[in-house]
């Protein structure tokens, strides 16, 4: 694991802070659902916030990001509020969508989170077409792409990333491997090793990182940010993790197996961090509860704010629909 | 001032006055640069306007469809393009899940304006997969329109209204129209999405029909009117947003309506007309709705079989006689 030595203290603790937001965003919610307040899918990120924290580290608000049903850590690690997403999930008027989307349709647009998306593996072609925008506009920005080991077997990710090699696009495709696709193995639905030595089929660099360490995340993303910057064209990172729960709230997860449970749990980026800094001499016990604390204030305040907001107004679902079908002009 | 040019010709006349006036306006499409699409809609266009606004892609139609809409949704104006209609089944999670719903499910952070261009219809012997008229698939997802032309000029109007409309615009050309000629507006040129158009005044029945069919359909009045029954012919030029309106008010006038389609019957766009005026119009009838539609089988590829397939002339006198 590298030193922490050359790094900046500031940086450190905000990849931190980061972690532990979403970490806490996550617990909260599961709390919510199972105490009746939250309905719908939830999908939560708890064991893979180093891949968000990491990646998001190295892109700009003109960057886009696509992301998934299990999208909470995208969003928030791409500068989403806080506030508006607990609100998302409660159903209430004053979510992102005017709560017609919920946990799985998260997005602003103005933070370049072109949104989660429902249908597994949908969001990394519509990566390409953000990547191709940021080309024609001729800007340096960059399209990041999020998606689990499961999506990697969609033919969307192998269109995408010939796509992408072939017109040479600034696009990053960042696979999430916590090694289920849903209940199934990785190794069950495919003979690949990786999933980043598929990259070789298009020619383009892959990489297989320690998704529960922000700096090696961190680290890997900034060297493709910098190629795709510099129209040296795409790269695919796996980010090999874990998910601590099962694929949503409800799902206790039997297939997993106990000991690598444990395996997995003692991995776990959030603490592991924190021991690290501590050990370098990068933040002391307590700055490490500060965070921790105004975390929990911060996601304690977004609660009370979804809490106390309305609910849309029933007409809200014809909103944002220019048309209808067959209207009557008298 | 206006002047003769084809359909395919119309079709390429949209796009090269809407890219020049519009910078964000790209095509993206298997062939469409190079060669200029198999039938021609975009020659020309890439040596104008260059390789990214004239995009050729990987034979992916689902990484195209995406493409376009993830550059529509950071304000891009993309047209995709998709030969076939018939095509369009690969790609189907990307027009229903994503292009259709994410303005809405966003709550309009963003638009989507997006064009896709394909060909429907049968008629070129092109047999069961190349050959289908899908709108109902289109007509049934809302937050999309879709529209199609019978004749060039209204095909020039349409497609440049499309690519300025802030929706997604499934724009349908059908093959057979292709080479036909008509008089077409110079210059910026657009026919409202959501107008019907008379395309036959008439007071004993009601054509309605749209795209490759309304030909038929014309061919039909005239030969009716031949023997003493005018009939009036209701181009709709836009599926969604249908003009209701225009409909009401001509069966207010014949008391009588046919449907007239090349798509199949069961389930067809046909049945949502015809379920809209027994709901709300049903007073206007002296006669019962009929259809006149493609059966329930696939498109053979047999000269005589597909002659069958595809609704003619004959068929539609017919169907008119016995509503009279």
């Amino acid at each position: 694991m590298k030193s922490l030595k050359d790094e900046n203290r500031e940086e450190m603790l905000e990849l931190l802070r980061m972690m532990v937001r979403i970490r806490a965003f996550e617990e909260k919610a599961a709390r919510l659902f199972l105490d009746g307040k939250l309905i719908g899918f939830l999908h939560l990120y708890s064991g893979e916030e180093a891949v968000a924290t990491g990646v998001c580290a190295c892109l700009r608000e003109d960057d886009y990001i696509t992301s998934t049903h299990r999208g909470h850590g995208h969003c928030l690690a791409k500068g989403a509020d806080i506030n508006r997403m607990m609100a998302e999930l409660y159903g209430k008027a004053t979510g992102y969508s005017k709560d017609k989307g919920g946990s799985m349709h998260i997005a602003d647009i103005s933070k370049g989170i072109i949104g989660a998306n429902g249908i597994v593996g949908a969001g990394i072609p519509i990566a390409v077409g953000a990547g191709f925008a940021q080309k024609y506009r001729e800007t340096d920005g960059v399209a990041v792409t999020f998606f689990g080991d499961g999506a990697s077997n969609r033919g969307t990710f192998h269109e995408a990333l010939n796509m992408s090699a072939a017109l040479n696009l600034p696009v990053i495709f960042i696979c999430e491997n916590n090694q289920f696709g849903m209940s199934t193995p990785f190794a069950y639905h495919s003979k690949n090793k990786t999933i980043s030595q598929r990259a070789a089929a298009y020619d383009i660099p892959g990489v297989t990182v320690d998704g529960n360490d922000p700096i090696a995340v961190r680290d890997a993303a900034a060297i493709a940010v910098a190629r795709a910057r510099t129209g040296e064209g795409p790269t695919l990172i796996e980010c090999l993790t874990w998910r601590h729960y099962g694929h949503f709230v409800g799902d206790s997860a039997p297939y997993k197996k106990p000991e690598d449970q444990t395996i997995w749990r003692e991995k776990d980026p959030i603490p592991n961090f924190e021991k690290r800094l501590m050990k370098e001499g990068v933040a002391n016990a307590a700055e490490i509860d500060k965070i921790q604390a105004e975390t929990e204030e911060e996601i304690q305040a977004a609660v009370e704010f979804a809490e106390e907001s309305p609910y849309p107004e029933i007409d809200v679902m014809f909103e944002d629909l220019d048309f209808s079908p067959a209207d009557r002009k008298e | 001032m206006a002047k003769i040019i084809t359909y395919t010709q119309a079709i390429r006349e949209a796009q090269d006055i809407e890219m020049a006036r519009d910078s964000r306006v790209f095509i993206c499409g298997e062939d469409v640069g190079v060669y200029g699409t198999a039938f021609g809609q975009t020659v020309g266009l890439m040596a104008k306007y260059g390789p990214m606004r004239v995009l050729d892609t990987p034979l992916s139609e689902t990484a195209i469809t995406s493409l376009g809409v993830g550059a529509a949704a950071v304000g891009l104006r993309p047209i995709v393009v998709h030969d076939f209609m018939d095509f369009m089944g690969v790609c189907m999670d990307e027009v229903l899940n994503q292009a259709s719903k994410l303005a809405w499910m966003v709550g309009g952070q963003t638009r989507l304006s997006m064009v896709i261009r394909t060909q429907a219809g049968a008629g070129i012997n092109a047999a069961a997969q190349h050959s289908q008229s899908l709108e109902s698939f289109f007509t049934h997802m809302p937050g999309m329109k879709v529209v199609a032309s019978s004749n060039p000029a209204d095909m020039k109007g349409l497609l440049e209204s499309a690519i300025r409309d802030d929706n997604p615009v499934i724009v349908l050309e059908n093959k057979t129209l292709l080479g036909m000629e008509g008089e077409v507006p110079e210059g910026e040129y657009l026919v409202p999405i959501g107008k019907a158009n008379i395309a036959r005044e008439g007071s004993d029945v009601t054509i309605v029909s749209y795209g490759m069919m309304v030909n038929r359909c014309l061919a039909a009045a005239e030969t009716l009117a031949a023997e003493g029954i005018r009939a009036e012919v209701i181009d709709l030029r836009s599926l969604v947003p249908l003009d209701k309106d225009a409909i009401f008010e001509s069966i207010a006038k014949t008391n009588r309506l046919l449907i007239a389609h090349e798509a199949i019957g069961f389930s067809g766009y046909g049945a949502e007309i015809a379920a809209l005026v027994a709901e709300e119009a049903l007073d206007y009838l002296d006669a019962p709705i009929k259809r006149v539609t493609a059966p329930f089988t696939h498109c053979p590829f047999s000269p005589p079989l597909e002659n069958a397939f595809v609704p003619n002339e004959d068929k539609i006198i017919q169907a008119v006689k016995t509503l009279m």
